[in-house]
């Protein structure tokens, strides 16, 4: 599914690009193509390595697996298909909780770390488990309770009010949220 | 409230150290562990990251969906929608840095009182870039069969902005 969004981007891309007689800068992005992609790995290893590093103590000590406990009750219904204590209801349970905080660099590792988890269990392994694809489906919709970046540059710009928007901007993202893990049920159920 | 929130990764980092030096682990082998980790991780996703980041700067680059929107301003101005954040909706599901540089633009032109700019405002908080999240997760594990990921993700970011332009309507409009 990815290789037919990766074709469509370079496709559509490129044929506009050729077709409103644009070649110069086709060829300038497809020469410095991967500039783009270092840069924002070079954003995202020092953050990466800090916070899988802090994640290693929380497991250590017996931290994380306590949290997934707590949050246990109301994961398990999301993720039917997931033994009680599987070890990345942990991981899924920390990235939700860095999204809804508006930590999204910080959800990245968690989010990884789950799927890796997710993975070591399935049995077919180029094809997505149920839970993985629940999961994707709660990390794109990204609740956010806090949206830090917005609100930041809502004062940059000398807002009255930076945070009213974050009432509104929480319903929308529940609405989204709600209706991509519905579309999910009813796919689920029709097996 | 964003003074509270500035605390919230301080607090995290600190309680995650204290409890493991209550619990003598000894932690930092555990970070040494995990931190390796991390490192894998990264270049263990950086041929996706590279390969999407390219494709989806191309797309955006070739200025095709400004051209898709020319159709579309006659029934936007029909309905009295500014035409600016119809690309920044477009855009929101498929780059983050993209939606929030035209989030940007937004304010600038506009302030972030403006009815405009809390309509951005909550198309930025709505949703998170699905395509992106998609290829990285999906692509970290090798996994290339993704079922129904796709369109349950892009049917709730469809949801997501419909409920943002009606919800900004509603409490703003």
């Amino acid at each position: 599914m990815v290789s037919y969004i990766w074709a469509f981007f370079i496709i559509i891309g490129a044929g506009f690009m050729i077709a409103t007689g644009n070649i110069e800068l086709l060829n300038n992005e497809i020469l410095k193509g991967g500039t783009g992609g270092i840069k924002l790995l070079t954003e995202m290893l020092p953050l990466l390595v800090l916070w899988t590093g802090i994640m290693q103590i929380a497991e250590d000590s017996n931290l994380l697996e306590k949290f997934s406990k707590l949050v246990r009750p109301l994961l398990s219904k999301l993720f039917p298909s997931l033994p009680k204590n599987h070890p990345a209801l942990g991981y899924i349970a920390s990235n939700i909780a860095a999204n809804a905080l508006g930590l999204g660099s910080a959800a990245t590792p968690f989010g990884l770390k789950a799927m890796e988890c997710l993975q070591e269990d399935n049995p077919k392994k180029d094809t997505a488990t149920e839970a993985m694809v629940t999961f994707l489906i709660l990390n794109t919709g990204g609740v956010t309770i806090i949206p830090t970046t917005v609100i930041a540059m809502r004062m940059m710009y000398g807002s009255a009010n930076p945070t009213e928007i974050i009432i509104t901007s929480l319903l929308a993202t529940l609405c989204s949220n709600v209706s991509g893990l519905i579309f999910d049920y009813i796919k689920r159920r029709k097996k | 409230m964003t003074n509270i929130s500035n605390f919230i990764v301080p607090a995290f980092v600190l309680f995650i150290i204290i409890y493991g030096v209550k619990k003598k682990v000894n932690i930092y082998d555990s970070f040494l562990v995990g931190a390796k980790e991390g490192l894998v991780t990264t270049f263990r996703i950086a041929p996706a990251v590279i390969g999407m980041v390219f494709a989806i700067n191309l797309f955006l680059s070739s200025h095709f969906l400004e051209y898709i929107f020319s159709f579309f301003t006659p029934l936007l101005q029909a309905f009295d929608i500014p035409i600016s954040v119809l690309p920044m909706a477009m855009v929101r599901p498929i780059s983050g840095t993209a939606s929030l540089a035209i989030m940007n633009n937004i304010f600038e032109m506009y302030g972030p009182d403006s009815f405009v700019g809390r309509l951005a405002s909550n198309l930025q908080g709505c949703t998170d870039t699905t395509i992106y999240v998609l290829a990285l997760y999906f692509g970290s594990i090798k996994v290339t069969k993704t079922r129904h990921a796709l369109p349950a993700g892009l049917f709730a970011d469809s949801v997501g902005i419909i409920a943002a332009f009606l919800i900004t309507f509603l409490f703003f409009g």
